[in-house]
């Protein structure tokens, strides 16, 4: 009897699985017809949260679903862009090839008399063969974060060259504090691209043709890395990522490349004794730069209903100024994407929060281009890594980086 | 029961299982070999046939080979190391004259922890790169420098870091698949041995006790093998972050989930004939490996 039963039982559990395993993955249960569904990253901050559900709940127009998802967002992204009708509404940074296969929605007409009140730059960043893929929401940038009265007392300059941030790491190193915090990988993923700009280069060229890496200059600027590594003051192996201020927060670093988005947490814990740097210039032929993205609004072009997706985006990041405001300033910090916003941002008026909005509008510089792949980018990190971590030979690695770089545009125009 | 009632309770059990195994495995397989010809980029229904360019390219780039130049450098560490410890764990355990079950509960117990967790344990807390990381206060109480022990590419540290955490989780269980091999060998054998003079120690486990574990040897090896191919949880959670993954120790699941999976640049086609080599290779060593060890057994 007792087997009978387990059987019966058994049977009916495995029917249950055959079933759900058919009727699941429609990606539409629990929501009823006309509903929008709105993706966001999970933000670290808190509160971002609670914030844009109360505005999607606002909103007349449609019910809207907020899905909040932690963990990898943007592969996440990715594949559901592939086949799925969710989500109608999502943020991103605009890649070519959702755009070559028809993924996203053009949202040129969203902006109206609105688009000279965007910063440019970041509309530039989200267009593609001329035309507009996503509302940039919000800026995010990085910065050099420091603590004065550490480098005082070690009698450190602030860093404003290449050389100087190489030494200034190594002298800053004593007691159990390091020098320089720039992520687990030693800077690898997030000072790639400042280091090309601060020689004067860049990932892809002006028009976006050629990449913008080309010239001996790279392997000198990809070597300061290798300087840096061999200097023993760079944290490797923290708790926490560079996206965090875990370690400058928590004293184990002098200096940490972080996000601006970070600030309110850093000045709660160290007040007054921060100081904020771009990313130095490695010579004069070089320039300062901070690194420039932002994530956009942007609509799935397989959505049920494009039209309605469009017109939730335009009432949400084009028309509803205040709730862009508390959203860019409200919880960490970013920059308003709106000049008419930036302006009146309260915590940017002073202090490292103003130094941040100079170095924007002086040396910002687009992060992540839309015409710079993935795979090219996967290469150029290898090529650095290997350089900095392992001592490769720099010439060598770049030239094989190059030549990814130089198919991928190529696949992106056939 | 007549034979169509057993036809139908045949079906009835089995069936739920065939349909879902060829539903989520047989198909995708055959629909992964079908991309891999394709320039699938993403995209699971491409249009633009390529030949054999896919698998060219997988096999003409760096990254793929060293994958596979990885995982034979971790699974040259941690096969030989799994398999002598557990044997010896297994051993000792075995003439542990009281509170067996408790020695063996507490090395299996590792078995149930999830890989990632364990991997982020390691990471994190005990061979985190701070001074106050176990490993670091270990190190100073002898003298010794912290390390990054996971940054550390010269000397390759975060092998140590790797290694260890695959041997802590999965030691405890061919530690079991030894004292059950250990329990079988028939009691008689020893006496017998005694009797014509072997002394009790080395001599007797030379030639009653491993010849008697043949079959769990193979066993454990070969599983073993097929475990390091498997290798993915403890990689990406230790070494890989929110931007991507170091070019070195980067196994071969690692690399195909960063080809065919990763963020922006979904490259199906080119993941699916990497998928496809691996698959090819790893059955390739799986026979030869058995086949030898058959011959040695």
């Amino acid at each position: 009897m007792v087997a009978e039963l387990s059987r019966r039982s058994f049977l009916a559990v495995a029917g249950l699985l055959g079933l759900t395993a058919c009727g699941s993955n429609t990606g539409r249960e629990g929501s009823a017809a006309g509903t929008l569904r709105h993706w966001y990253h999970a933000y670290g901050e808190d509160g971002v949260q609670d914030a844009v559900r109360r505005y999607a709940a606002a909103y007349q127009g449609a019910k809207v679903e907020v899905q909040w998802n932690p963990g990898d967002y943007d592969s996440k992204i990715v594949t559901a862009l592939q086949n799925s009708a969710v989500p109608d509404v999502f943020e991103a940074q605009v890649k070519v090839e959702w755009v070559r296969q028809h993924q996203v929605a053009p949202l040129d007409d969203l902006l109206g008399d609105a688009r000279d009140d965007f910063l440019k730059t970041l509309l530039d960043s989200q267009t593609v063969d001329g035309r507009l893929y996503g509302i940039p929401q919000a800026v995010d940038t990085q910065v050099l974060y420091y603590r004065p009265s550490l480098l005082e007392r070690a009698g450190v300059a602030p860093p404003r060259t290449v050389d100087e941030l190489v030494d200034a790491t190594r002298r800053l190193t004593a007691g159990g504090v390091r020098g320089l915090f720039a992520g687990n990988d030693g800077g690898v993923a997030v000072l790639t691209a400042p280091l090309l700009w601060s020689a004067g280069l860049d990932l892809l060229s002006a028009d976006g043709r050629e990449p913008g890496f080309d010239d001996p200059r790279a392997a000198a600027a990809f070597g300061k890395l290798r300087e840096l590594h061999q200097g023993g003051g760079l944290l490797l192996g923290a708790p926490t990522d560079w996206a965090d201020p875990g370690a400058f927060v928590d004293g184990l670093v002098a200096m940490q490349w972080t996000g601006l988005w970070n600030l309110p947490k850093i000045t709660a814990a160290h007040g007054d004794d921060v100081g904020v740097l771009p990313f130095p210039r490695l010579d004069a032929a070089g320039a300062e730069s901070v690194p420039v993205g932002a994530y956009s609004a942007m609509v799935n072009a397989r959505s049920a209903d494009v039209d309605a997706a469009k017109a939730y985006v335009k009432w949400l990041w084009v028309d509803q100024v205040d709730h862009q405001a508390e959203f860019a300033t409200g919880f960490g910090a970013h920059l308003p994407a709106r000049h008419s916003l930036a302006a009146k941002a309260e915590p940017l008026r002073a202090g490292p929060g103003k130094d941040v909005v100079g170095f924007v509008t002086a040396s910002g510089r687009i992060a992540s281009p839309a015409r710079w792949s993935a795979r090219a980018n996967t290469a150029l990190a290898d090529a650095v890594a290997r350089i900095a971590r392992e001592g490769a030979d720099a010439t060598g690695e770049l030239r094989a980086a190059l030549g990814v770089a130089r198919d991928e545009i190529a696949r992106l125009d056939r | 029961m007549s034979g169509r009632r057993a036809a139908l309770a045949f079906w009835l059990f089995v069936g739920p299982f065939a349909a879902g195994l060829l539903l989520f495995t047989y198909v995708p397989i055959g629909w992964s070999a079908y991309l891999s010809f394709f320039d699938a980029r993403n995209t699971v229904t491409p249009t633009d046939f390529v030949g054999f360019d896919n698998y060219a390219g997988v096999l003409t780039d760096r990254a793929f080979l060293d994958s596979i130049g990885t995982f034979t450098v971790f699974a040259a560490f941690v096969i030989p190391a799994t398999v002598v410890a557990a044997l010896a764990l297994a051993l000792l355990v075995d003439r542990v004259p009281v509170a067996r079950a408790f020695f063996r509960s507490v090395f299996f117990l590792p078995f149930a922890c999830s890989y990632v967790v364990a991997a982020l344990v390691w990471k994190m807390a005990l061979f985190s790169g701070v001074d106050s990381g176990v490993a670091n206060t270990v190190l100073g109480w002898f003298g010794g420098e912290p390390q990054a022990w996971t940054g550390t590419v010269d000397p390759p540290l975060y092998w140590v870091v790797l290694v260890t955490t695959r041997l802590w989780l999965q030691l405890g269980f061919y530690m079991i698949l030894f004292i059950a091999a250990l329990q079988r060998i028939p009691a008689h054998l020893y006496e017998a041995a005694w009797t014509d003079g072997a002394s009790p120690g080395w001599q007797t486990f030379r030639h009653v006790t491993l010849p008697g574990l043949r079959g769990a040897l193979v066993a454990v090896l070969t599983l073993n093998l097929i475990n390091a191919y498997q290798a993915f949880d403890e990689f990406y959670n230790i070494l890989g972050d929110s931007r991507g993954y170091p070019p070195f120790a980067r196994p071969p699941l690692v690399y195909l989930y960063y080809t065919s999976l990763g963020s922006g640049g979904q490259d199906l086609g080119r993941g699916s004939a990497g998928a496809v080599v691996l698959a090819l290779v790893i059955a390739l060593v799986t026979l030869l490996s058995g086949r030898v060890l058959r011959r040695v057994g």
